[in-house]
């Protein structure tokens, strides 16, 4: 074993199960035919990805800030690339979450798709497969080759089960996505060059050249800004969000917008340091700019998804607030944020789905009213709309905390702007909340939510109420890796 | 002495489930509404229960989770709590039996969100009380913001609306983006969001930068917008097109009453006495609120609708209290605070008669009401004890604070406070003596029908005048609340 990893304690390669084992669903679902088979199956696997992963997150070692439940096997022994797993405390809370909201989705499609179902549930399994895979790899081939596979599977979701202007917005998604990519793979191979190495972890605090670090910074930063996305390359997502199905949006929302933050935590800071604090002013100005921005092109929407779409340009800019301020407090609030942007923003997207099967219509107005008739659908409603404004006692309200903290200790001009954006926050989603619920008079003749959606609505309330009024235990999952990748930056800052 | 104890939990765990049983009880009116008024005497109970262990000087403490150092989700009582605590809680049981009355007089709609929702904006209230630091604080705030604007905007029409969309702006708004950054520039100087052990101290070292700990307690003052200090008061009058219990117990007691507390407990819990008599900022606050102490009289004076005028009236009444605290000597505060007991008893009686002579003979207007003590003398003889609270006539409650305010600015020499206070006695005088005079001597007892003569529901009456009544009651015996706050010196 290498230096950065631990043993796995398990008798089996525990990360390759919770990556394969959405694959081993698709094995199955291809020898079906009836549709509602295809669906449990697609669940049953779902399930016991999340179940495993639980085991996972229930046996991390939250003491060391190494990589933990190692795997290690040579794949092209030749050019040094090798398959190698393992998560720490920064990709183990996305791991979980990615689990958690896969069978959701599965869940979510169960009415709302009634074509192509076999390969719908295909589609989403590979999705799950590919994303847990990014999180779990440590060589930068495999991390690529996970990354392109997330590609795939989410331009047919949409492209296929989408909305009238499926085309244009899964091409979209799809050019702008693999634009960043290429960068990716050119700073891959850069670093390759140097370090004659595709090893994530031995790339890390090399100690390169300034000219170097400059330009690896900037083609990582390209592809993860996509990814995130940043403001001024969010133009893609609410074209996605609005085309694409439920749990398309909802994939989209929870976890591929992790991605980026991801790649700027896990690449960015650790490999090309210097870099990353020469652009850290740049990249605050695009985060602040991004909140403000996001917010205010929220108050002017009448689609409900085209709202919460720009309000995740609003979150996500928090996110690389966070990052960008290099306190302890801003990583912590970071990795918060990723989490409880995905459990939230995926809740809404959600619930959206849900009024539309209704519905038919994702016009605010259209929907408006529902006070009266759906009490269970506003509760929920109104539960993810305010945690969506960071209301205190609400997920958020804790991430978006740790955020601000560290913006003010570092610059106090720079806090009084995001504070704009979060007043802004409040008031686009307290309107659509009045809408919804006392917008329109007449009467609906609307059935309220089910015991499926009651079903996968309630883990995600529960973990609403339980970060925004229990976080530490989620904090002490990440915190040693956090304050570990702190310390080492801090060493190199003076 | 500290008592680490989970009481505090109790009354906010009781409302909270009464709240449920409310919800789940919708179809039963009257086990409804039996479950409000048995919530809020259980409440009751449960706070008091707190007294003995505070009056032995104790202060009882509870953590409920830590959410980063410095930063939890943890309660405290101390006699500045319970003040408010009991308040909330006692006059909870007025309103719920009055909220039954009014409600069913006028065939009012959606009674269920009604009654959730005033049950939750108490348990904000609750949870503002003991709350033992900013965080919670916060919290039980923003919970009372948030719930209240159904109870707001209740009647779903454009007035409703209107004033619901006025309050949300104004409350949420300066909450948002005045006290949340107040809030974190506190934690930056301190590094702790808890409240300090005394009044005098509180957390800021010595070395924090002036400039930023002004700022901060700027943005303090102005973030509370629930206290009504001009300019951030005028949410308090739009919120008048409220159902009337709700303007009585949550814009004359709880909402308002949770601005100036928090506003209190910042002022000496966080920044203490010490440096903001350092700074010189604690006789700035008194003069700034002495604007709207005159203004806000000023206003009332012209206003011709009952509730629009006890409006004015409590946001001038309001800013007494932040005089008296900002007086920052024992005096004063103890005015400032006992002013919280005072203005509650005497407001709620007063919003309750405005109430009752709405439902049972549908007047708002000061100018309809000549001769009105004829048809209901029990709800206007209330009023007129409750007024003389207000104008600090003794032996009524309000005169228990203008004693301590006036001894408190005598005691650190300052004129200009006291030219304010017996100007502001003046005008309450002016506004509120002309109604009494109005119901009683003026019109003929002769226009009045016998069936013209009729009170509101007893369920009404009884509230308001046991309201009016104990504010004379503790005008004459002031010695348990004043015992009280002794322990906070």
């Amino acid at each position: 074993m290498s230096p950065y990893l631990t043993m796995n304690p398990f008798g089996f390669p525990i990360l390759s199960t919770v990556i394969f084992l959405p694959l081993v669903g698709v094995f199955f679902i291809l020898f079906l035919r009836d549709d509602n088979k295809i669906k449990m199956t697609a669940f049953v696997a779902g399930m016991l990805t999340l179940l495993v992963s639980l085991l996972l997150f229930f046996s991390f070692n939250p003491g060391t800030p190494l990589f933990q439940f190692g795997e290690r096997l040579p794949w092209i022994p030749a050019y040094n690339i090798y398959y190698v797993l393992g998560v720490d405390g920064i990709s183990i809370m996305l791991i979980v979450l990615t689990a958690m909201i896969s069978p959701i989705c599965v869940l979510c499609s169960w009415k709302a798709i009634e074509k192509r179902v076999k390969e719908f549930m295909i589609c989403i399994l590979l999705m799950e497969a590919a994303m847990i895979g990014v999180f779990c790899s440590l060589d930068f081939i495999l991390f690529y080759v996970f990354w392109e596979a997330m590609l795939i599977p989410m331009y047919l979701l949409i492209a296929v089960w989408g909305g009238p202007q499926k085309d244009y917005a899964s091409l979209k998604f799809f050019i702008y996505t693999l634009f960043g990519s290429v960068f990716l793979l050119v700073a891959i191979i850069a670093l390759y060059l140097v370090n004659g190495t595709f090893s994530i972890p031995e790339a890390m605090f090399k100690g390169y050249s300034f000219q170097f670090q400059f330009w690896v910074f900037l083609a990582f930063a390209i592809a993860f800004a996509i990814k995130v996305p940043m403001f001024p390359f969010h133009t893609w997502l609410p074209a996605a969000h609005t085309e694409a199905p439920t749990a398309g949006s909802v994939f989209l929302a929870s976890i591929l917008l992790k991605m980026g933050t991801y790649g700027f935590i896990r690449f960015c800071l650790p490999i090309v340091p210097q870099a990353s604090f020469y652009f850290a002013p740049f990249m605050i100005v695009l985060s602040v700019v991004a909140i403000i921005y996001g917010g205010f092109v929220c108050l002017s929407q009448t689609d409900m998804k085209k709202l919460i779409a720009y309000s995740s340009v609003a979150h996500m800019g928090f996110v690389t607030l966070g990052i960008f301020t290099f306190t302890m407090y801003g990583f912590i609030g970071a990795m918060l944020q990723m989490l409880n942007h995905g459990v939230t923003t995926g809740a809404l997207f959600l619930m959206v789905g849900i009024i539309y099967e209704r519905t038919h219509s994702r016009q605010i107005y259209d929907n408006a009213g529902l006070g009266k008739f759906l009490p269970a659908y506003v509760g929920f409603f109104g539960l993810f709309a305010v945690s969506s404004f960071a209301f205190p006692g609400t997920n958020n309200f804790v991430g978006e905390l740790y955020v601000l903290i560290s913006t003010f200790s570092t610059s106090k001009i720079t806090g009084f702007f995001a504070v704009v954006g979060a007043v802004v926050a409040a008031a686009y989603m307290l309107r659509l909340l009045k809408q919804i619920v006392w917008g329109r008079e007449d009467k609906r003749d609307l059935t309220d939510l089910n015991v499926r959606e009651f079903i996968y609505l309630t883990p995600l309330a529960v973990f609403v109420l339980w970060v925004g009024l229990f976080p530490s235990p989620f904090v002490r999952i990440m915190e040693n890796t956090l304050v570990h990748l702190f310390m080492q930056l801090d060493k190199l800052s003076h | 002495m500290v008592m680490e104890s989970a009481l505090p939990l109790l009354p906010i765990g009781i409302i909270l489930v009464t709240s449920i049983l409310i919800m789940v009880s919708a179809k039963r009116p009257n086990l409804r509404e039996f479950w409000s008024v048995a919530g809020a005497v259980l409440t009751f109970i449960s706070v008091m229960a707190m007294v003995p262990a505070i009056w032995q000087g104790n202060r009882i403490i509870y953590t409920l989770s830590t959410i980063a150092p410095g930063i939890s989700l943890n309660f405290r009582v101390d006699a500045l709590s319970l003040i408010f605590g009991i308040i909330s809680s006692f006059l909870w049981i007025f309103a719920s039996f009055y909220n039954i009355g009014y409600m069913r007089s006028l065939n009012e709609h959606a009674q269920t969100r009604y009654y959730t929702c005033f049950a939750i904006a108490i348990l904000g209230a609750q949870g503002v009380s003991y709350s033992g630091g900013l965080f919670s604080l916060y919290l039980f705030y923003e919970i009372i913001t948030l719930f209240t604007y159904p109870l707001v905007a209740h009647h779903q029409d454009e007035e409703g609306y209107a004033g619901g969309k006025k309050y949300l702006v104004y409350l949420m708004g300066t909450a948002k983006g005045l006290l949340l950054p107040a809030v974190i520039l506190t934690y930056v100087m301190t590094g702790t969001l808890d409240f300090a052990d005394n009044i005098r101290t509180g957390v800021f070292p010595a070395a924090a930068d002036h400039l930023w700990i002004t700022v901060t307690y700027v943005l303090f003052i102005a973030g509370f917008a629930k206290a009504a200090i001009m300019p951030f008061h005028n949410w308090l009058p739009s919120a008048m097109v409220a159902p009337t219990p709700v303007s009585a117990l949550l814009h004359a007691v709880a909402v308002v009453k949770a601005g100036v507390f928090c506003i209190s407990r910042v002022m000496l819990s966080t920044f203490g006495t010490n440096i903001l008599q350092d700074l010189g900022i604690g006789l700035v606050t008194a003069y700034f609120v002495s604007f709207t102490i005159l203004a806000a009289s000023i206003i009332a004076l012209t206003k011709d609708d009952l509730k629009a005028r006890l409006a004015y009236s409590t946001v001038s009444q309001l800013s007494y209290i932040i005089l008296g605290v900002a007086l920052l000597d024992n005096t004063g505060v103890l005015g400032g605070i006992i002013h919280i007991v005072n203005h509650g008893f005497s407001k709620i009686a007063l919003f309750f008669c405005a109430g009752a002579i709405y439902v049972a003979h549908r007047k708002k207007n000061i100018s309809d009401m000549a001769g009105i003590g004829y048809a209901m003398p029990f709800t206007m003889g209330a009023f007129a004890l409750a007024s003389l609270s207000m104008i600090g006539v003794p032996p009524v409650a309000g005169f228990v604070t203008k004693w301590y305010l006036l001894n408190g600015a005598l005691e650190i020499k300052n004129i200009p406070i006291l030219i304010v206070l017996m100007a502001s006695t003046l005008l309450n005088a002016g506004y509120f003596v002309p109604i009494t005079i109005r119901a009683f001597f003026e019109g003929k007892k002769e226009r009045w029908s016998r069936k013209d003569i009729r009170e509101a529901p007893l369920t009404m009456v009884v509230p308001l005048v046991l309201a009016s009544l104990v504010s004379l009651v503790i005008g004459i015996f002031p010695d348990f609340f004043i015992g009280l706050i002794g322990k906070l010196f």
